[in-house]
């Protein structure tokens, strides 16, 4: 087992990574645009991903595109929204079989990279705007799904728990986007935002698999002449956890409540304490031998998950557990009686070894992966910091007991989120 | 060891039964850093009558029990198996399902410490009554938690509403109630009946060396003592043609509604190719109409009536099968017509040489890209097996059919007796 390295190739409008490997079947090929968050324009981006598949200059409607990717070996296309720190990124990703292992050997990758441009820079529209009928019906889908956000309880309370915790800051923004803006929303108002979106969001397209690079780079010219006009670079908003640790309770008809808490670490992906940062949350909460999983689980048999993840590029910490109604205080007490043990520094060496080894697999294993891969090296573009595969495996490996300690010491609580039911309430 | 070799995929399988029977299948897959293994005994929740080994009489055994089982392998007298796991640098899991209960890990250094973790921990049980009372609340939670989970209690209910007797209905985790009755001895019975190694495979993928891992199994396997392998008599009671319940409605606090239309499948396969060529059919028919650039998709999608969680699956198994058609709908009722009369249409539809050809490559490329997961292919391979069918033969299986088949099975197919509506909805003012 090799890494495959990144090859970078920066043009006007977009920077070309390839990732040549012979690992997998397919080629996937993935474009981020990324831009600020912002109240202004989460909708519009929010709702663009599902207008994009509904068409293109040369295929009249969403059907047309799907048989277009069915012809092309049953491509896989997708566009969705996320965030990431403060930032919205779109991506579009599109995996196509790899015709080596077909008896049919047509090429298909130049044939996908171009309905991929088609998709972004030719979607079906009309002077200056997108179909009427489409974005209202895009619109309806957009806002059932912001409804049935609620009914996933973990999703929603999630949601909450960052809805209360960053109120003031951008991160709190619904990825979803809001439905009071969708009201107005018309043809060539998405159409003004598509534009915006064109000229000035950050592109990133990678290429991963076993495809020619020469070939790879001709067939993104479109992409990588784009014309372009970038926004400033805005630093990120930084935060500390209140004084008093904020606490929320709702009520909802569950069976199971949701013990959700905020804590903020102010460890960004470019800190120097981010690795240390990754082996914290190793012991904390990140696997079945974490403390959590061990003490609320298996000890007291409270919950059948409890585990804590990170957030990267803002500095924030969520431990999430499913526990009846009636465990609310035991189990928050055993909550902080963890993070208390870890910055106590009850930990021992070997079980730092043991996490750092942990981690170093679990990042190979991501690596195994065509969107995993992609993803794990975007993580530095979005954080300002490039980085073999290799030296990110060795910043884990260099990490000490001390280093971790002095991360834990860190981690401060800023809300705790429970979803309950009304009879546990009344006794909470 | 018999190794077979797909020119195609430029996949190689190694394959050997030991003397106790255990199947052992290896996959070498140098260029992955990981190595994901998977080691599943053809025992779930549908396993639910049996005449117990050195037993006589056929006996019941409490709801959920497989799945009990499941989590309590890992705990032995001294220690959790999870811990020695993480010791190896190795993150482990288990799941049951309706026919299987499966033990895996994956790594990317220490595999032979882990395959040998694997294997021994899954062969030395140690069940407590202690033990046992403290996973009742564990698992208890976990029931809860789907039940607060409106996908689940809809694919369940579907199930539920199409069966009568088959104990496909009954929830895989058991009920709250049921796992009370579970005792230690009711795991050692079933534990004793369903993981002697004749009833059990074991499937290696991943970054191995073939000889020496097959080497290592064997030592481990020839180092124990089995009883001599015996046939296990399970008892299904018969399901009748038709459903349980033609319209289910579930109350929970929910948004938006949700509707899923369920079709029984026959399972009278005269072949393990029949079998192939039936599932590949329904799945490729279900594609065909009701994915993304089916003609149903749109229609339904036009007319408002789905949005993008609505989905569809196939599953079919020795005994019993189901296809589920649905997602969230602002109305149910309507919904559930509209897909009951394009399933009614279907029968005298047509699929063209051009059409077919088409869902072919589809149903190839994607195929080519759930290759890419070692899970998928250990998981699918085993399953498949049981079943006496070879995963990597089904691109050649999907290439040899012909419009004539997806007609043929198109004018067969749908019963109306058996299709049956579950419907999520809000709870009543």
């Amino acid at each position: 087992m090799k890494i495959a390295g990144e090859k970078i190739i920066t043009g006007k409008g977009a920077t070309l990574h390839l990732i040549p490997t012979k690992k997998y079947k397919t080629i996937s090929i993935a474009v981020k645009l990324q831009a600020p968050l912002e109240r202004e324009t989460i909708t519009a981006r929010a709702l663009l991903p599902y207008v994009l598949q509904q068409g293109t200059a040369n295929l009249s409607d969403a059907r047309a595109l799907r048989l277009k990717l069915d012809d092309l070996y049953g491509a896989i296309l997708s566009i969705s929204g996320t965030k990431k720190g403060e930032k919205h990124i779109i991506t579009l990703r599109l995996d196509v079989a790899n015709e080596n292992y077909l008896s049919d050997r047509t090429p298909l990758f130049e044939r996908a990279v171009d309905l991929l441009r088609e998709i972004l820079f030719e979607p079906k529209a009309e002077n200056g705007a997108f179909t009427e009928s489409i974005v209202s019906r895009e619109t309806q889908t957009l806002k059932q799904k912001m409804v049935a956000l609620k009914d996933d309880k973990m999703s929603y309370a999630n949601m909450r728990l960052i809805d209360e915790m960053c109120k003031s800051e951008p991160y709190s923004l619904h990825v979803h986007g809001y439905e009071e803006e969708l009201g107005d929303m018309d043809g060539s108002k998405l159409y003004g935002f598509y534009e915006k979106m064109l000229k000035q969001d950050k592109m990133d397209i990678y290429i991963l698999g076993d495809v020619d690079s020469e070939l790879a780079e001709k067939a993104v010219q479109p992409f990588l002449e784009r014309d372009i006009s970038p926004l400033e670079e805005r630093a990120a908003s930084v935060h500390r956890a209140p004084a008093d640790v904020q606490e929320v309770i709702e009520t909802q008809d569950v069976q199971q409540a949701k013990l959700h808490l905020g804590y903020r670490t102010n460890i960004r992906y470019d800190d120097p304490d981010y690795a240390a940062l990754q082996v914290f949350n190793g012991l904390f909460g990140g696997f079945p031998s974490s403390k959590l999983f061990r003490n609320v689980r298996e000890k007291h048999s409270l919950a059948y998950y409890a585990a804590s993840r990170f957030e990267s590029h803002k500095g924030l910490l969520f431990v999430f557990s499913g526990i009846d109604p009636k465990d609310y205080q035991k189990a928050k007490e055993i909550i902080d009686a963890q993070l208390a043990s870890m910055q106590a520094g009850e930990f021992e060496g070997t079980e730092v070894e043991e996490v750092k080894d942990l981690i170093v697999s679990q990042i190979l294993e991501t690596i195994d992966n065509p969107a995993g891969h992609i993803e794990t090296l975007y993580q530095q573009v979005m954080g300002n910091k490039n980085i073999t595969i290799e030296q990110m495996l060795d910043s884990i490996k260099q990490v000490t007991t001390e280093d971790v300690l002095q991360v834990a010491k860190k981690v401060q609580l800023d809300t705790v989120y429970l979803l309950t039911n009304k009879e546990a309430e009344k006794n909470a | 060891m018999h190794k077979k070799h797909y020119e195609q995929l430029q996949e190689s399988i190694y394959a050997e039964t030991l003397p106790n029977g255990l199947k052992v299948f290896l996959q070498p897959k140098p260029e992955m850093a990981k190595t994901y293994a998977i080691f599943s005994t053809n025992y779930g929740s549908v396993d639910q009558t049996f005449v117990p080994l050195d037993g006589k009489e056929k006996i019941t055994v409490p709801e959920g029990i497989a799945h009990f089982l499941e989590h309590k392998l890992f705990e032995k007298e001294d220690r959790d198996v999870f811990q020695d796991f993480t010791k190896q640098g190795a993150s482990a899991n288990a799941f049951t399902s309706f026919t299987q209960t499966a033990y895996l890990f994956s790594a990317t250094s220490h595999i032979e410490e882990n395959v040998t973790t694997l294997l021994d921990f899954v062969q030395d049980p140690y069940f407590s009554d202690k033990s046992v009372e403290k996973e009742k609340g564990i698992i208890a939670q976990e029931i809860r938690m789907y039940d607060d989970q409106p996908d689940w209690r809809s694919f369940f209910g579907t199930i539920q509403s199409l069966f009568q007797s088959h104990p496909v209905r009954i929830d895989i985790a058991g009920t709250v109630e049921s796992i009370q009755e579970i005792t230690k001895e009711d795991l050692y019975t079933c534990y004793n009946t369903f993981y002697h190694p004749s009833n059990m495979t074991l499937f290696v993928t991943g970054n191995i060396d073939e000889e020496k891992m097959i080497e290592l199994i064997r030592t481990n396997q020839d180092s124990k003592k089995f009883a001599p392998p015996a046939k296990i008599e399970r008892f299904f009671p018969e399901e009748p043609e038709t459903v349980a319940e033609k319209k289910k409605q579930v109350r929970m606090p929910v948004s938006v509604s949700k509707c899923m239309v369920g079709i029984k499948e026959n399972t009278d396969y005269a072949s393990p190719e029949a079998y192939l060529k039936q599932e590949l059919l329904t799945d490729m028919v279900l594609d065909y109409y009701f994915s993304k650039s089916g003609v149903y998709y749109e229609e339904l999608y036009k007319n408002d009536l789905i949005d993008d969680s609505f989905g569809f699956e196939t599953s079919l198994e020795k005994n019993f099968g189901f296809s589920i058609i649905g997602g969230n709908t602002k109305e149910p009722d309507r919904f559930a017509d509209t897909v009951k009369g394009m399933l009614q249409r279907m029968k005298d539809h047509t699929v063209s040489e051009a059409e077919m050809e088409r869902m072919k490559k589809k149903t190839i490329g994607q195929m080519l890209r759930a290759m890419n997961s070692l899970e998928f292919v250990s998981n699918r391979f085993i399953q498949y097996h049981l079943a006496g069918v070879d995963l990597f033969d089904i691109v050649p299986a999907i290439e040899k059919l012909t419009a004539a088949d997806a007609n043929d099975f198109l004018k067969e197919w749908f019963n109306e007796d058996r299709l049956a509506v579950c419907q999520i909805l809000p709870q009543e003012a």
